[in-house]
């Protein structure tokens, strides 16, 4: 494989490309009704209509508004057909001849597509995940050639410093500054993840990525990989994500076949193998050090840090770990040029962040926003705000790591420092919008009672504490909890927090603790007076 | 071997590069409560008894997998480190059935120890009364799930220390158990050397040599019985 053969299979796919294009969403949501099928019917009308000389029936990933799939857009004509069923299949043959048809249709043009700015989704619902052509049509491997080519490892951590680009799995850590540890520490064998053990309830981000364009996580984790002198990468997909570990199984394929992984790829020295590892449904294997247990087949638990995986990881070797959105990050910065990402987003958090968008919305769906987009241009203009005129009453992000962020701090703009500053995180791009009819205290109690049962149980405040603190928490909810329970439940948060061996204990506490210092009401409209009188201080006593 | 010097408790001490904090502040006396730690088994670092305060440094640190540094200032006994330990001890005495007077461990456990020494005086949680089951199939031992704090030392000396890969953690947060090969009854065992080790590693009673438990400790009466009357009749010798 050669830059002139990337052009040469891109020069063919644009020669052979059809005047219309119908492009089919066929990712997980919209394949869940029925998007196959309309698919199939689709391609079949165009036979029938004798115009598959002019129409190309092509199966896309995400097109990001997932409430009103399955989708199917028009090019050129811009039309975005939703809600279509296989019987709509011939009457949107004849919208697009310029008939009348009665198939519902968004517009393309509306604020939740223009207010987005595609970088790590601008392949999403353009190519098909299942063709590599299609990626490469997309100038896909190209930045890996160039890099391979043209820098050496050091300039391209440079570039990745200098990008700002900052790791997308929650916790914002510089992904150049973690590059240049691994490629530093010593060590003749190193390894590259790609953390794909997305769990947060609510976030489907990085299993859209990965089926909507695989290719682009490869080609990012090969760049990274040549970065910091890693020979074999893996991808650690959870088990519930089948049809995203079935699209990485044929990318993987594909870009053997072609050259593209595995020895000598673009006729230089370099070689890189990713294999694919699947998560057997523990939440706590997204945490780094337990998915690395997870990959050597022990059981995932989290050990204590440090030692950082960048100098001791996976077999005890130097290993660099990114999330999926991170690595779908990383052609598009080495084609366009650190400079050009570092403009985008604000001082401290550069470039765009995917977000869920779910809940208590009109539009619910994947979007991508620059960074420093205010929370209420997300939820208002683009998720057209609650349904049936509801109104807003928190936006939960960072998932059972997290916070709630009440409707007064709406315009608080999406960076890591000002969710941070509200008791939130970034977190992983999960984003529930709740409504006035969902009780706060209800949420704290649902998202505890997830890291309880996600706890893995090797250390005790969180396999201990977090029961404890669930049993506050329904205690308070059944109306039999006192203002020392309430303390109780302060004093826990405080302890498991600060205690905890990972960053799932550690974080546990947090929904808890946001909808205390936002909501603390809603927590004290249902204590009961305390029938030994008020002995608030008790707790403070006995601790003494 | 360079040696390093660091403060622990304001007393100045030095300390083999590559040596824990644990084991540094032990050789200078200062003792930090521990629980999952075992002389000869490596540490994991998993019941945050040993957190330590490190100047600069805003988390707590495990004193057992935190190595020395050079110039490192140690606070291992805070009145915010004792609420913290406290509490550790009062989640676990709520999480299963510790009850000391009934356990073949009283008076020797290191739950109990730690429980005296913290000034762990009451637990303020609601207690979970589990129903674990006591796994007596094995000849020998027997295994008590009730009082199980999960420490895994038992693990870590089985696979570590006899190299059998006998005892095993199966489950998840409090649904975690200890098992036996593939969650079978220990006497079903084929890989237990009978070895006693992970008996010997138990910080409480969970762990236990048959024969020692307050069940099995029944007096015979009937020899008693027998003695009286044979004297009274006159039956000894005929």
């Amino acid at each position: 494989m050669t830059l002139n053969d990337l052009f040469q299979i891109k020069e063919t796919e644009l020669f052979a490309r059809k005047k219309i294009v119908l492009r089919c969403c066929m990712a997980a949501g919209c394949m869940s009704s029925n998007s196959k099928g309309v698919k199939e019917q689709l391609e079949k009308a165009v036979i029938d209509a004798g115009l598959q000389n002019d129409i190309e029936v092509r199966g896309v990933g995400c097109m990001k508004l997932c409430c009103e799939g399955p989708l199917v857009q028009a090019d050129p004509q811009e039309a975005l057909f939703v809600k279509v069923t296989e019987k709509n299949a011939p009457s949107i043959l004849t919208a697009i001849k310029g008939g009348k048809t009665d198939v519902t249709q968004a517009d393309p043009h509306s604020a939740f597509f223009t207010k987005q700015l595609s970088i790590v989704l601008a392949n999403s619902g353009v190519v098909d995940p299942e063709r590599i052509e299609s990626y490469i049509t997309q100038d896909g491997y190209q930045a890996l050639h160039d890099v391979l080519t043209e820098m050496t490892p050091k300039d391209v951590v440079e570039t990745m410093v200098k990008s700002g680009l900052r790791g997308r799995g929650g916790a914002g850590f510089p992904t150049g500054i973690k590059w240049g540890t691994v490629a530093k520490s010593p060590g003749a064998k190193k390894y590259v993840i790609c953390n794909a053990d997305e769990g947060d309830p609510g976030a489907f981000m990085d299993r859209s990525v990965l089926e909507s364009d695989p290719h682009s996580v490869l080609e990012g984790m090969a760049i990274a990989a040549y970065a910091v002198g890693a020979d074999q990468g893996f991808i650690y997909v959870r088990a519930e994500y089948p049809l995203a570990i079935a699209r990485l199984q044929t990318a993987i394929k594909q870009a053997k076949i072609m050259g593209l992984l595995g020895a000598g790829i673009f006729e230089t020295p370099f070689h890189f193998n990713v294999d694919i590892r699947i998560g057997a449904g523990a939440f706590v294997c997204g945490e780094e050090t337990a998915l690395m247990m997870s990959v050597e087949g022990k059981r995932g638990t989290p050990r204590p840090r440090p030692p950082f995986p960048a100098e001791s990881g996976l077999f005890g070797c130097p290993t660099l770990l990114n999330n999926v959105e991170t690595f779908a990050n990383v052609p598009a910065i080495y084609r366009n040029g650190a400079e050009w990402f570092a403009n985008i987003g604000t001082e401290k958090s550069k470039g765009t962040k995917v977000f869920a968008l779910a809940g208590k919305i009109k539009n619910t769906g994947l979007i991508e926003v620059p960074m420093g987009t205010p929370l209420r241009t997300i939820v208002e203009e683009m998720g057209g705000g609650a349904p049936d005129g509801g109104q807003i009453k928190a936006v939960q992000t960072g998932g059972p790591s997290g916070g709630c962020i009440p409707a007064e701090h709406l315009d608080t703009p999406v960076d890591y420092e000002s969710l941070g500053k509200l008791g939130s995180i970034m977190g992983s791009g999960g984003m529930i919008v709740m409504d006035e009819s969902t009780r706060m205290v209800d949420v704290a109690r649902f998202f505890m009672e997830f890291c309880m049962d996600e706890s893995c149980g090797k250390c005790i405040p969180c396999r201990a504490g977090t029961v404890q603190m669930h049993n506050l928490l329904e205690k308070i909810l059944q109306r039999k909890a006192t203002a020392r329970d309430l303390a109780l439940l302060e004093e826990l948060c405080d302890m498991v927090r600060n205690t905890s061996l990972c960053g799932l204990g550690q974080t546990a506490p947090n929904p808890t603790l946001s909808t205390l210092r936002f909501f603390r009401n809603e927590y004290e409209a249902l204590l009961q007076p305390d029938a030994h009188g008020p002995r608030s201080t008790q707790t403070e006593t006995t601790t003494k | 071997m360079a040696a390093k010097t660091l403060t622990i408790d304001g007393k100045q001490i030095s300390a083999e590069e590559g040596a824990s904090v644990l084991q540094a502040a032990s050789e200078a006396g200062i003792t930090i409560p521990t629980l999952c730690h075992l002389e000869g088994v490596y540490d994991v670092g998993a019941c945050r008894l040993c957190l330590i305060e490190v100047k600069g440094i805003p988390k707590l640190l495990p004193a057992c997998t935190t190595k020395v540094a050079e110039g490192m200032e140690v606070s291992t006994d805070s009145e915010r480190l004792r609420k913290y330990r406290r509490m550790t001890l009062e989640l676990l005495f709520a999480e299963r059935n510790h009850v000391c007077a009934v356990c073949v461990a009283n008076g020797h456990c290191e739950l109990q120890t730690l429980a005296y020494s913290l000034g762990m005086d009451h637990v303020r949680y609601d207690y979970n009364f589990p129903k674990w089951g006591v796994d007596t199939t094995h000849r020998l031992f027997g295994m008590d799930h009730n009082r199980c704090i999960l420490c895994a030392r038992c693990v870590r000396t089985c696979w570590h220390v006899e190299g059998a890969g006998t005892k095993n953690v199966a489950g998840r947060g409090s649904k975690s158990k200890i098992i036996s090969d593939l969650n079978q009854p220990w006497g079903h065992s084929e890989s237990c050397t009978e070895c006693g080790k992970c008996v010997m590693s138990c910080p409480t009673g969970a762990l236990f040599r048959k024969g020692s438990t307050v069940g099995e400790s029944e007096r015979d009466r009937t020899k008693l019985e027998f003695i009286v009357t044979a004297r009274e009749k006159k039956q000894w010798n005929a």
